[in-house]
């Protein structure tokens, strides 16, 4: 029997781009404060600059297929942003668009977001344990890439999401060694990584779009 | 090769990269040629990938160009606006890991001497810490 395969129709698309964006904005002032914390304070509104582009694309981005979506969202990204989560998240869409490939299974969507994964930390030069986005981008990877296709979406959705709850508050008691945050040393303690953050609440708004889809879908088939 | 190693200024601050770009001049007047992109793309503090590109392109050299920086955001866009370039440029284009002003100064003076990419680029790296 196949596992659980999905292909986004153009609505499924607009509401990803428009849960990602939403979320984005309901979290830019956590994000900057975050962010005033251990860096220079401006993740919040860098963010929402960044997804108010992909926002404003939406229609024309919704209609492509997946991978040109992927890759048109995080050139707006790229551009938008203004500052080192530009290129981050851009590389991270960039090249989970180069990666994509409908219909995906959650073996294949494992390995896009593990494609897009690798590109962060090239992008970055940095690696788990230096209080970054990668502290919830690493093991989200791990778990979904070690996934069977027969895994009920749900499930592993509700548990991505807690491997990313339990990723972000791992960057509390870290040093940071990479970024504006590394200037700060021992001081850096103590406080949530506000990249870690963003990259925990995009998770969470794209896995609630997804799992009951992938639901659907299995339903429908059987 | 004929010409000079052109020069790049990326600096979260567009004051920053404009008095980095007054100095150089005051050394080597104009020489080399020197391009610069500071603030986001909204005019705030930051840099921005689509300005750092066109910076690039208004000052290509085919004896290649050396990009200054301050902090890391800089250096990431920059890296992101080199990929965005033409392959034959890409290897063409480094970042200087050297303080943004000093390192400007020492660099231009170098390529105003006719020196190489490489030249360029290990006279503003005496200096990194």
């Amino acid at each position: 029997m196949a596992g659980e395969r999905m292909t986004l129709d153009t609505a499924m698309k607009k509401r990803l781009i428009a849960a990602a964006a939403e979320t984005i904005f309901a979290h830019t002032e956590e994000l900057s404060e975050l962010d005033r914390a251990i860096g220079d304070g401006d993740h919040g509104l860098n963010m929402k600059r960044g997804f108010e582009a992909v926002l404003a694309d939406a229609d024309n981005l919704a209609g492509k297929p997946l991978g040109e979506m992927l890759k048109g969202a995080g050139t707006h990204l790229v551009m938008t942003i203004g500052g080192a989560s530009g290129p981050l998240y851009g590389s991270l869409l960039l090249a989970m668009g180069k990666a994509a490939a409908e219909p995906a299974d959650i073996p294949g969507i494992a390995r896009i977001f593990a494609e897009g994964v690798e590109a962060v930390r090239k992008r970055g030069k940095s690696d788990a344990g230096e209080k970054t986005m990668l502290e919830v981008l690493l093991p989200v990877s791990r778990r979904l890439s070690a996934a069977g296709a027969e895994e009920r979406a749900a499930d592993l959705a509700a548990e991505l999401c807690t491997i990313a709850d339990q990723g972000l508050e791992s960057t509390r008691p870290m040093r940071a060694t990479k970024g504006r945050a590394s200037f700060l040393g021992e001081r850096s303690i103590g406080h949530l990584d506000p990249g870690a953050r963003s990259s925990q609440l995009l998770l969470h708004a794209v896995c609630d779009v997804l799992a009951p889809q992938l639901q659907t879908e299995k339903a429908g088939a059987a | 090769m004929t010409g000079r190693v052109a020069l790049v200024i990326v600096s979260h601050s567009a004051e920053v990269a404009r008095g980095t770009v007054d100095m150089v001049r005051q050394m080597v007047g104009h020489e080399v040629p020197i391009a610069h992109s500071g603030g986001n793309p909204a005019g705030g503090l930051g840099t921005d990938v689509a300005s750092i590109l066109a910076a690039i392109k208004t000052v290509w050299s085919p004896k290649g160009v050396a990009i200054l920086v301050d902090l890391g955001g800089a250096e990431t866009n920059s890296e992101m606006a080199i990929e965005m370039l033409p392959e034959s440029w890409r290897d063409k284009v480094v970042i200087c890991n050297a303080p943004i002003v000093e390192g400007a100064v020492m660099a231009a003076t170098e390529a105003a001497g006719g020196g190489t990419l490489e030249q360029v680029r290990a006279t503003a790296e005496e200096l990194a810490p």
